[in-house]
């Protein structure tokens, strides 16, 4: 299933800010930081579709995955 | 009183009281800065250092602003920024937290610090800074670190409180404890190029969900540091933010989360 995700700040560095992928089906958002070496702390917020979502999130096909890192410097 | 408003009236120049006026007014009916302030603008007449807001700002809309009280937690690089704006548009009760003293390293960001008051408390700093500008601000500095022990009491008579923390579970003690007063929270935060808005209601749990999935005690700015325009640009959508909570209007950033990417320019914004 084709899947678009979509890269936030410093998560793009040595990555991409949008691309498309092929994903099995019953991938989840976990599956996905893993395949882009994307560790769970550095993934603060998650959507899917505008939607918040989880680690264990399902995703299906044509959806569009928004991945932002976490931001606390004042 | 009167007889203040009567003089008042009198030396108004095309409904404006000139800074000579007020602090004349100040010494010759012996009453306080803030004071002159309000019997002014109680008159429908404007201090004349608000002269260019006036085309966006009404009298009473000034007025506002000035019986409003707003907490800035943190004084670092947002807070510096955040009281410097909150100063100049007449917010009229400013509380600045902050534990610390300015460092070395302050300089390439924060408003305040500067070679001769590295060492000295960011609070009272911030402090001598507000009555240099405008000395109608009432300020209330208290050099501690906001807690959820401690946080009660320093915003409990707040109207808004702003966000300039540089640490993720300070935030969320803070977010806890605006819920708990029942007290809006402007949330800004940066690191590197990108940083981030958001307008928290009382019940809406905004930063519990921004925050949520992350444990630590820093984000990207542990590997990015700070820049001082980025900083900058934070803090004033910050303020804005606080007017608008004040004034009751425009449109906010209520739960919401506006996300900026300075080095792509990009803005983005996600509902909660």
């Amino acid at each position: 299933m084709k899947v678009t995700v979509k890269l936030f700040a410093s998560l793009r560095k040595n990555r991409f800010a949008v691309d498309d992928f092929d994903y099995q089906e019953g991938a989840t958002v976990g599956h996905i930081l893993a395949s882009l070496n994307i560790p769970e702390g550095e993934a603060a917020i998650i959507f899917i579709n505008g939607r918040h979502a989880e680690a264990d999130s399902l995703l299906k096909e044509g959806d569009l995955l928004a991945i932002f890192p976490p931001v606390g410097g004042g | 009183m009167e007889m203040i408003q009567e003089c008042l009236g009198a030396r108004a120049e095309n409904g404006l009281i000139s800074l000579s006026t007020q602090t004349w007014a100040v010494q010759h009916f012996g009453l306080t800065f803030p004071a002159v302030e309000e019997a002014i603008l109680e008159l429908n007449l404007l201090p004349a250092r608000y002269q260019r807001n006036q085309r966006s700002l009404s009298c009473r809309q000034q007025l506002s602003l000035f019986r409003s009280k707003v907490a800035v937690i943190g004084c670092g690089g947002l807070g510096g920024y955040i009281i410097e704006e909150l100063t100049r548009i007449g917010i009229g009760h400013i509380t600045v937290v902050d534990p610390d003293t300015f460092e070395e390293h302050n300089l390439n960001r924060q408003l305040f610090s500067k070679l001769d008051n590295l060492g000295q408390p960011k609070v009272a700093v911030a402090a001598d800074r507000i009555k240099e500008i405008n000395p109608a601000v009432t300020i209330v500095p208290v050099q501690d670190a906001f807690t959820a022990a401690n946080g009660r009491e320093i915003i409990e008579k707040i109207d808004v409180v702003a966000d300039a923390l540089d640490s993720i579970p300070l935030r969320l003690e803070l977010a806890e404890v605006c819920e708990k007063c029942n007290i809006p929270l402007v949330h800004g935060s940066v690191g590197g190029w990108y940083g981030q808005v958001a307008t928290q209601f009382p019940g809406e749990g905004t930063l519990q969900k921004i925050y949520f999935r992350y444990s630590g005690e820093r984000g990207v700015e542990k590997d990015l540091g700070n820049l001082s325009f980025v900083v900058a640009v934070i803090a004033s959508m910050e303020v804005s933010e606080i007017v608008k909570i004040l004034l009751g209007e425009g449109s906010t950033l209520r739960g919401k989360m506006l996300a900026l990417n300075l080095l792509d320019t990009e803005f983005t914004e996600v509902a909660f």
